[in-house]
């Protein structure tokens, strides 16, 4: 660990990526103490008020602090992107290994499967299941993590063929180790690094992802603040209020430029193959 | 084995389209599974589906009659096992009946979906177009022009095009292109008076109402294939065929564009393939945000007025829309690489 970070340092994008995230960190953890208003707060005297003093951001038609309910957002886009990201590393970390594992006509269904659930417009499945489920976080965290495992099931399995081969996975399955032992105590740890720069990579997509499906109406429900649904009042207020539509943006771009950052600098830390890919 | 020269060129053309077409012929008999299995997951997410898809339809619409219904279950087969209903939708599905639209208008789905079609392809195939006649010469500059000024700005412009939430672009470009510079259309096809211009006139009518979706849906991967064709060929020139090129005495610009680019551009086009589905699910958004009647728009629609019947045609059609897209990525790359051929 300590040597990733040493040799992250080097990357000065990569370090410019995790001061993004850890800022993003801080300013979701410390939301109550930076927030200068409640994020319900009505100021009826200001409403779509341009910034200034009183309200840095301005203020949303109802007259609602624009930087509050942005610092709250934060809170939403993070636990969005790792808990979606999360169960995407779930799902594929486990189909991957069992499918490189095993092989045979396992391996053949599970990869199969991957290649359908390719086939399909991510966005297309996740409206297809927001439709018949209610758009809440929860239920926008779960579609999003189940619609894009396949990445990752991939890239494990591809390591699971070849640490197959490798003398300590042979000596411990020689010595007798049932396969889940195998798998869990040999295989996952010799595998999760390249899921570990997934995972970053990951956050950034769902991040997106849940603030495209906000924006659309179907994410994110107000009253509680995100950036993507921040930005739906953005563009039915286009013509007199430019800052409903510029900051939450801003916010996404960045955000997700850190964990892609971060990210990218993560996978040349962790293979140096892949550099310059 | 590469010996080009001592190739009888003539009666090699009709062996490799030979060798081509039973390439292809292979690869369109793989889809089949895929086929089935794209039908199978939509039935699943179906059958997922809190409540029947009767008891969907009843709820969302108060007019249901008790006869209605029982036809509907009648339809559905909802009395047989499961795995009889999913034969009979995939029955139903083969001879393109997807069923009718739950909306007022009650149409068949089919119609819905030939309607939008067009439109959202229309869309797509200028996108892609787009997107390789900007990303070829840019990756090929970037490469050649390695750690230049303008190999630079290229690098940080597509960080921020992989980082770009593009729907929050379109809005950007709407407010400045549409409302304060007033230069571009931001909803629909075609103007107002469309009917009225001449045949050039309605031409640029089009163009003009095409330009910001297009760019805008193209940008993320505009960005990746920029990148990724900028590796690529950074990746050739290493290659000794390059270097036997170039102390053949031959110019730089026959060595890049003649030597290098034909082979960079191999990944180049299977990645292509790749964006496809992006592209197609990115839809949902432009066609909102502008108001284009495609197949994105219809399927938003449909989500947000519960019309099931509508969902599940195009969520089907969106897929099998990606498997050809790769099926056409395979065949260009049956085009431009000779190996496949020999």
């Amino acid at each position: 660990m300590i040597a990733i970070a040493a040799r992250l340092r080097k990357n000065s994008l990569a370090v410019l990526g995790a001061g993004i995230v850890a800022t993003l960190f801080v300013i979701a953890l410390l939301a109550p103490v930076l927030a200068p208003y409640d994020t319900g707060e009505i100021d009826a005297k200001n409403v779509l008020s341009a910034p200034s003093w009183e309200h840095p951001l301005g203020t949303d038609g109802l007259g609602r602090d624009v930087v509050s309910r942005m610092i709250y957002g934060a809170r939403i886009s993070l636990l969005v992107g790792f808990v979606s990201a999360g169960l995407a590393c779930v799902i594929g970390l486990v189909l991957g290994a069992l499918a490189g594992y095993f092989g045979g006509w396992l391996d053949t269904v599970l990869m199969r499967f991957v290649d359908i659930m390719l086939c399909f417009p991510s966005f297309f499945l996740i409206l297809a299941v927001i439709a018949y489920l209610n758009a809440s976080i929860w239920n926008i965290m779960f579609v999003i993590g189940v619609t894009s495992w396949m990445g990752v099931c991939r890239l494990v399995r591809a390591e699971f063929l070849t640490l197959k081969q490798r003398d300590f996975m042979m000596a411990a399955e020689a010595l007798g180790a049932p396969p889940r032992r195998v798998i869990l105590r040999h295989g996952l740890p010799n595998a999760v690094a390249p899921v570990f720069v997934s995972f970053v990579l990951g956050v950034a997509g769902a991040i997106l992802t849940e603030s495209a499906l906000s924006f659309l109406g179907i994410g994110v429900q107000p009253p509680d603040p995100s950036w993507g649904n921040i930005l739906t009042e953005g563009k039915s207020t286009i013509e007199v209020a430019w800052w409903l539509s510029l900051y939450p943006g801003l916010a996404i771009l960045v955000t997700v430029l850190g964990y892609n950052l971060l990210g990218e600098g993560l996978r040349d830390v962790l293979d140096p193959r892949l550099r310059e890919r | 084995m590469v010996r080009p020269g001592f190739d009888a060129e003539v009666s090699n053309h009709g062996r490799a389209l030979r060798v081509v077409l039973a390439y292809l012929a292979r690869r369109t008999i793989t889809l089949i599974p895929l086929l089935l299995g794209i039908t199978f997951v939509s039935f699943v997410v179906i059958q997922a589906a809190p409540g029947s898809p009767v008891e969907l339809m009843v709820d969302m619409n108060p007019d249901a009659s008790p006869e209605l219904r029982q036809r509907l279950e009648q339809y559905w087969g909802l009395d047989q096992p499961i795995h009889v209903q999913y034969w009979r939708w995939l029955q139903r599905l083969a001879v393109g009946d997807f069923g009718t639209s739950f909306a007022a208008d009650q149409r068949p789905v089919l119609d819905k979906i030939t309607e939008a079609l067009p439109i959202t392809l229309l869309l797509n195939a200028l996108s892609l177009a787009f997107i390789l006649l900007m990303s070829i010469p840019i990756g090929v500059y970037s490469a050649t022009h390695r750690y230049s000024a303008l190999d630079r700005v290229t690098t940080v412009l597509v960080f921020l095009g992989f980082a770009m939430p593009t729907f929050w672009l379109a809005l950007l470009c709407m407010m400045l292109f549409g409302v304060e510079l007033g230069w571009l259309p931001i909803s629909g096809l075609q103007s107002l008076q469309h009917e009225q211009l001449s045949t050039f006139g309605r031409f640029v009518d089009r163009a003009r109402h095409l330009v910001l979706p297009v760019v805008i849906s193209s940008v993320t991967s505009l960005a990746g294939l920029s990148r990724y064709m900028r590796s690529s060929m950074l990746e050739v020139v290493r290659q000794d065929y390059i270097t036997t090129a170039r102390s053949k005495g031959l110019s730089e610009r026959v060595v890049i564009y003649r030597h290098a680019l034909r082979n960079a551009l191999l990944p180049v086009v299977t990645i292509l393939g790749l964006s496809v589905p992006g592209l197609i699910g990115g839809a949902v958004i432009f066609e909102t945000m502008f108001a284009i009647p495609g197949m994105g728009r219809l399927f938003y629609d449909s989500v947000m007025q519960r019309d099931y019947m509508v969902v599940m045609g195009v969520l089907v059609m969106g897929a099998v829309l990606t498997l050809v897209g790769n099926l056409l990525a395979d065949i260009m790359y049956a085009i431009v690489d000779p190996r496949l051929r020999r």
